[in-house]
């Protein structure tokens, strides 16, 4: 078994000293509030031009990319079992007009972003990206969550895009995927393993029949 | 006859403990991973999974909150009826599927390709999937079903016999270097390959290589076996864990299934069965008494068959 990560605990809405304190590859556990927003969200928002759904103080600035496991039952109640991110890559483009509209400085989601990304949208808004770990800790992750008191948009959007508002008590496993500094842990890791990888492919030749777009270069990112 | 009530309320069970309940082998081959693996991130992520498994057992909560797409696979002994026959039996796995969707509870993940319409309950068009195969003896149903995950680590070729051996093991690492970096596959992953077949059966053989088999077991062809044995140390050597961190967790095993092809070709599909590997089986009797197990004992020497006849199949003596 390998050693220890440094842990830490981290309080929501997160100030930009502590988020200071966070480099990449840190186990992160959160306590606070924090709200669910994928693409339904961001297009309704932005490229509607509908705004927020609520004020900052309601919704927190931590922004999960996530739809839970969650119904609501006859009596209003909210009944939230297991949570698992969605592959953020995915609303990237989003990302500028949302930091300016949301005021979030936590990302969290799954498979992160590229490193450009980071640096030319999440450092100016001095946001981080938190991965999820897994990605399937979706039991650990739903025992976090203490309250939920609120949706929004679930009329508009259904129950998986809805705006999902969570009070969270040291709510995790996270990994510190990018810091304040715009690097990405993915793209460390994925340097470090890429010289490897010709000694695989030796003796093989590429398939007899090619496809369009194909790339033979194995450091090459697929998102 | 086997009641309907009886493999609804079974399928029902199926649906809670697939999404909660990890399978035995699947679990006993991931702390084989954590034993061995030396990347200090990738085993953060897999003891954060094996404390997972124990959450959702212990809150009965689904393991993971992505539901995959649920799906059925239906075996049928020979002599079973079931009451209401094919049709009540696919009511019942649609409606035990709706059921199961606010009662574990599910994240709904079934929409329209195109409307996105969402029904909130994992029904729609063409969903569950509901797969059949048969067997030779016996008046029971097996239900299985599986709750595959991942948009992501799936894919198809159409390699041909001059590629060789060469070639699948390069479209094997392409399929996992690709979909392995960042983790996006979840693994470490049961990987099934489907080889042969014409193109949809190669998908199909090999999706249910990956979830119908059970991390252990060998194709009864000793060269297969020891290409499936090959194939996953390859896997491991890439480098790569859990979440695409630096290690050596990235396949829990390896399985390979293979039908009969074009006589110029030979495709190949890999799929990976993830981190939340969920399939659950019960053998329904016509007492309604149901056995529930966690191997679905979907292939047999009857089902990869190779010859014209089986046994002393009575058809041709009735038919004369
Ligand atoms: S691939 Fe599996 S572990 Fe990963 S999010 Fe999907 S269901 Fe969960």
């Amino acid at each position: 078994m390998a050693g220890p990560l440094k842990t830490v605990e981290l309080n929501l809405p997160a100030s930009r000293e502590a988020l200071a304190e966070l480099e990449i590859g840190t186990v992160v556990y959160l306590n606070g509030r924090l709200f669910t927003a994928r693409e339904g969200v961001y297009k309704r928002a932005i490229e509607d031009g509908a705004g927020m759904p609520a004020a900052n103080v309601d919704l927190g600035t931590a922004n999960f990319h996530c739809s839970p496991a969650a119904v609501i039952e006859p009596d209003g109640r909210f009944n939230v079992g297991a949570v698992t991110a969605t592959a953020s890559f995915r609303f990237a483009k989003w990302l500028d007009g949302w930091f300016k509209l949301s005021g979030c400085n936590i990302i969290i989601g799954k498979g992160g972003m590229t490193s450009e990304i980071y640096r030319d949208v999440f450092v100016p808004h001095g946001a981080i990206y938190l991965t999820t770990v897994g990605y399937g800790t979706g039991a650990l992750l739903g025992r976090g969550i203490k309250d939920v008191p609120g949706v929004y948009w679930k009329d508009e959007l259904g129950l998986a895009q809805a705006v999902w508002v969570l009070d969270v008590e040291r709510f995790g496993p996270f990994i510190v995927e990018s810091d304040l500094a715009g690097n990405s842990l993915f793209e460390r890791e994925n340097a470090k393993i890429a010289p490897g990888l010709a000694r695989l492919y030796e003796g093989t030749r590429p398939a007899t029949l090619r496809r369009y777009g194909e790339t033979d270069d194995k450091t090459d990112e697929v998102i | 006859m086997i009641p309907l009530a009886s493999l609804q309320s079974t399928a029902e069970a199926l649906m809670a403990k697939a999404a909660i309940e990890i399978p035995d082998d699947y679990l006993a081959g991931l702390r084989r991973c954590a034993d061995t693996e030396k990347g200090d991130l990738s085993a953060f992520v897999i003891q954060a999974m094996l404390e997972n498994y124990e959450a959702a057992k212990e809150d009965r909560r689904a393991m993971c909150g992505d539901t995959g797409v649920p799906r059925w696979y239906v075996k049928y002994g020979n002599e079973a009826r079931v009451e209401g026959g094919p049709v009540g039996l696919e009511a019942a796995l649609r409606r035990a599927t709706a059921r199961a969707t606010t009662g574990v509870p599910l994240r709904p993940n079934r929409v329209h390709p195109l409307w996105r319409t969402d029904h909130n309950n994992n029904v729609g068009i063409n969903a569950p999937e509901i797969e059949y195969a048969f067997h030779p003896e016996g008046d029971w149903v097996d239900l299985t079903t599986v709750h595959k995950g991942g948009l992501f680590g799936s894919d198809y070729r159409m390699l041909f016999p001059g590629d060789g051996l060469e070639g699948i093991r390069r479209f094997f690492l392409d399929t996992l270097i690709g979909f392995g970096k960042r983790g996006l596959a979840c693994q470490p992953a049961i990987v099934g390959i489907g080889l042969g077949g014409s193109k949809d059966a190669c998908m199909v053989l090999g999706k249910q290589a990956s979830c119908l088999r059970t991390v252990g077991s060998r194709n009864p062809d000793p060269k297969i076996a020891a290409m499936e044995e090959e194939f996953r140390e390859l896997g491991n050597s890439i480098g790569m864990g859990a979440m695409g961190f630096m290690g050596s967790s990235m396949v829990v095993d390896c399985h390979i299934e293979v039908g009969y092809c074009h006589t110029g070709g030979m495709p190949m599909s890999v799929h990976m069965f993830c981190l939340s590997s969920r399939r659950a089986t019960a053998r329904i009797f016509p007492d309604g008494r149901a056995e529930f197990r966690t191997d679905p004992d979907w292939f047999t020497a009857y089902s990869r068959r190779d010859t014209v006849e089986w046994g002393e199949t009575p058809l041709l003596a009735a038919a004369q």
